[in-house]
């Protein structure tokens, strides 16, 4: 558990973050969001004390972060930097072994990580353990960036953009890539991005910032439901809210049964994907497929588009 | 475009650009004196062509493949072709100026001097610039380099085993002085590779702190500035006068060496030149480091120590190799100039002949001096280029 209280950054007369207090529980994925320049990266890098807070406090499992030395601090920290900063000397092996290396495990049980880490983003261990990351695509330098920053099994993830340079394709992929590995390891994350879709899809809470004040953390849900400041309304975008509300939920929470007629969408599908589907093929009704391709219900484009509506 | 297109339709003809130059100098340095006769060391020579330094039949020969080479170098031809051909022409130059050394020396004369003309050094220059434009054409890998130039090495060595060479004056001198020769060269290399090692060991430290505090970086880096333009030999000068008042004044400091002249002053004015090619570059190498890599580390948790040695230290290290390539070379130079001072070196034998007017000894001191500046020069850049990682963009 992250507690931060009241943590403030001033340089000189500016103040970039101003007495920002929110609690990210165990297991949970905050994402912050906001303009660029609202203190995002700031307020992260004060987490691991990249960045010294003018005041205020962070406390990790109850215990404040300057009763450590900040190298030991950072070391328990999964930390992926804006632009994955790897290590243009060392090959993609060597930049994941990174902190196990330093925290001194064995070198088996190293290796056998860096390959644990490449087949879960992937990456072929024996194709790219050895190569320079001068030798790998963007896509794939942010991957084991990513890769990198998991390498120690750390209890806690910090992630400044880690999909910034990806296009929808692969960002969609490396996005339910860590929301897999998020929840095999109930690694609690806390991710910096300035696109509302990836908050919406990856936050189960979200943190919305603007010019060093933190205006809003609440679940997406009720971000989009009941945004705190024109602002935060602003930043999810008025005529988006239905859909982003429809992309909160999933085929399965609407299924009843009964017959229709032509191409099924699966159970797990975003509600958004299904109106979509309806409005595109003028079907009232779509049949309903599970995992196995089994035919397990229908829904109805009236259901989903109650699900659109503003939340009472 | 049509230019282009129009030379590579007939490439046989096609001219290249810096052949001509090569071929001019050549064709003009084969008809000025291949060797100079004197009767003996000091009195002035008798200027001898190609054919009037060689025997006939040889002189022939050297003419021959001389011709040929200009050929080779005037027109576009294979690269590999143009480094075999200086090559070639080189060694049989050598051989050819110690041929000549024996045809003109009157058999069993002692005092008479032959030594190379302008025209057999200016020969020299032209293939040793065919040679190196191919070895830079060719970009030979860093192994390779250094196998040319040991190859370069055991053909000397073995020229100069076989006595081919013996009759040149430059030999002779050596022979009138063989043990003070390698005494000498001892150091030369002792006063270059001392002050180096001296400014390794003190510059990439202060580089370090340099590149860490900002205020320090400015006043350090102008006062390095401010030494290297000092000219040599008012440096070694300046020295004298503090060196023998330390020598005079501090118990035991005579009596570990330092005086106001030879190797101590020297030592310290070759040192005071290589501090700033090592700072500034250890500076510029750090500064290069991607400070996305450095931020990865500290956000990883690595202590500024763990910081340096793992990821700032190797990223700059073929930055802050150069700089010791340039001090290496530069003080290989620079020692010659100790011998002002009574530092000895190569440099004696140059000043000696200067006082004598004796340009064979005088080369005796400039021939080694310039052969192992070059050497060390080709021995670093592969170095340099063999450290650097691969798959880093170097801007330099
Ligand atoms: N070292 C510094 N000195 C002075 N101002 C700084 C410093 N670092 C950041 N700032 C300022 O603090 C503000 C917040 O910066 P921060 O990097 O936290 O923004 P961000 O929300 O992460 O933006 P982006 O989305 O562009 O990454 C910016 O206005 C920036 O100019
Ligand atoms: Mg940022």
């Amino acid at each position: 558990m992250i507690e931060i209280d009241a943590l403030t950054k001033d340089y000189l007369e500016l103040t970039v973050v101003d007495h920002v207090s929110l609690t990210v529980a165990d297991g949970e994925i905050a994402v912050i969001v906001g303009t660029s320049g609202s203190g995002k990266t700031t307020l992260l890098r004060m987490i691991n004390r990249l960045i010294e807070p003018t005041s205020g406090t962070v406390k990790i499992d109850g215990q404040d972060t300057r009763a450590v030395p900040a190298f030991e601090l950072r070391r328990r920290i999964g930390y992926a930097i804006q632009g994955h900063g790897l290590f243009p000397h060392r090959t993609v092996g060597q930049n994941i072994a990174t902190v196990p290396t330093l925290l001194g495990w064995d070198k088996q049980k190293i290796a056998a990580r860096v390959d644990e880490l490449l087949s879960l983003f992937q990456l072929e261990p024996a194709e790219f353990r050895d190569r320079l990351p001068s030798e790998l695509s963007g896509g794939q330098q942010q991957r084991v960036g990513v890769a990198r920053a998991l390498a120690a099994e750390p209890r806690l993830l910090l992630m400044d953009e880690p999909f910034g340079a990806l296009d929808p394709i692969i960002r969609a992929k490396a996005q339910s890539d860590l929301l897999a590995i998020q929840k095999r390891f109930g690694t609690t994350i806390v991710l910096v991005t300035h696109d509302m879709e990836e908050a919406i899809h990856l936050g189960s809470r979200i943190a919305v910032m603007d010019k060093g004040k933190l205006l809003q953390y609440a679940p997406p849900a009720e971000i989009i439901a009941r945004p705190a400041t024109p602002f935060v309304a602003e930043l999810i975008g008025t005529g988006e809210r239905p859909f982003r509300l429809l992309s909160l939920g999933k085929v399965r929470d609407l299924v009843e049964p009964g017959p229709a007629q032509g191409e099924p969408i699966s159970a797990d599908a975003s509600l958004r994907d299904a109106y979509a589907e309806c409005l595109w093929s003028g079907r009232e009704v779509l049949p309903v497929i599970d995992a196995d391709g089994k035919i397990i219900g229908r829904i109805r484009r009236d259901d989903i588009a109650r699900r659109a509506e503003r939340p009472q | 475009m049509s230019s282009i297109a129009i030379t590579d339709r007939h490439p046989t003809f096609a001219i290249d650009k810096l052949g001509v130059l090569i071929a001019v100098l050549a064709a003009v340095a084969s008809f000025l004196p291949f060797a100079a006769f004197r009767a003996n060391r000091i009195v002035l020579g008798e200027a001898k062509g190609i054919f009037a330094a060689l025997p006939e039949w040889e002189a022939a020969v050297l003419a021959v493949v001389l011709a040929a080479g200009i050929g080779i170098a005037l027109f576009r031809t294979p690269t590999v072709w143009r480094l075999a051909t200086s090559l070639i022409v080189l060694a049989l130059l050598f051989i050819a100026i110690g041929h000549a050394g024996t045809f003109l020396t009157p058999p069993g004369d002692r005092i008479a001097r032959v030594s190379p003309g302008a025209g057999f050094w200016l020969l020299i220059f032209a293939f040793a610039l065919l040679a190196a434009d191919a070895i830079a054409r060719l970009k030979l890998k860093p192994w390779t380099r250094l196998g040319v130039l040991g190859v370069v090495a055991v053909f000397f060595a073995v020229l100069l085993g076989s006595g081919t060479l013996n009759d040149l004056s430059i030999l002779r001198e050596y022979f009138n002085r063989g043990e003070t020769f390698w005494r000498e060269a001892q150091t030369h290399l002792a006063l270059a590779l001392g002050s180096l090692a001296a400014a390794t060991v003190v510059g990439i430290p202060l580089g370090v702190l340099c590149h860490r505090n900002s205020r320090l970086r400015v006043p350090v880096l102008n006062v390095l500035n401010a030494v290297q333009t000092i000219p040599s030999i008012a440096l070694f000068g300046l020295l004298i006068a503090p060196l023998a008042w330390v020598a005079a004044n501090v118990p035991g400091a005579s009596a570990v060496g330092i005086s106001g002249i030879g190797a101590a002053p020297a030592m310290v004015a070759l040192f005071a030149y290589s501090l700033l090619p090592v700072v500034a570059n250890t500076v510029v190498g750090l500064e290069g480091v991607p400070y996305a890599a450095d931020d990865a580390a500290k956000g990883m948790g690595m202590t500024d120590w763990q910081r340096l040695v793992t990821v700032q230290f190797p990223l700059a290290f073929p930055v802050i190799l150069t700089g010791i390539r340039i001090v290496l070379v530069q003080n290989i130079g620079l020692a010659t100039i100790a011998a002002l001072i009574g530092g000895g070196g190569f440099g004696v034998f140059v000043f000696q002949g200067v006082g004598q007017t004796a340009m064979d000894l005088v080369l005796l001191g400039a021939v080694p001096t310039v052969a192992l500046a070059f050497a060390a020069a080709v021995v670093l850049d592969a170095i340099v280029e063999m450290v650097s990682p691969r798959g880093v963009e170097r801007e330099d």
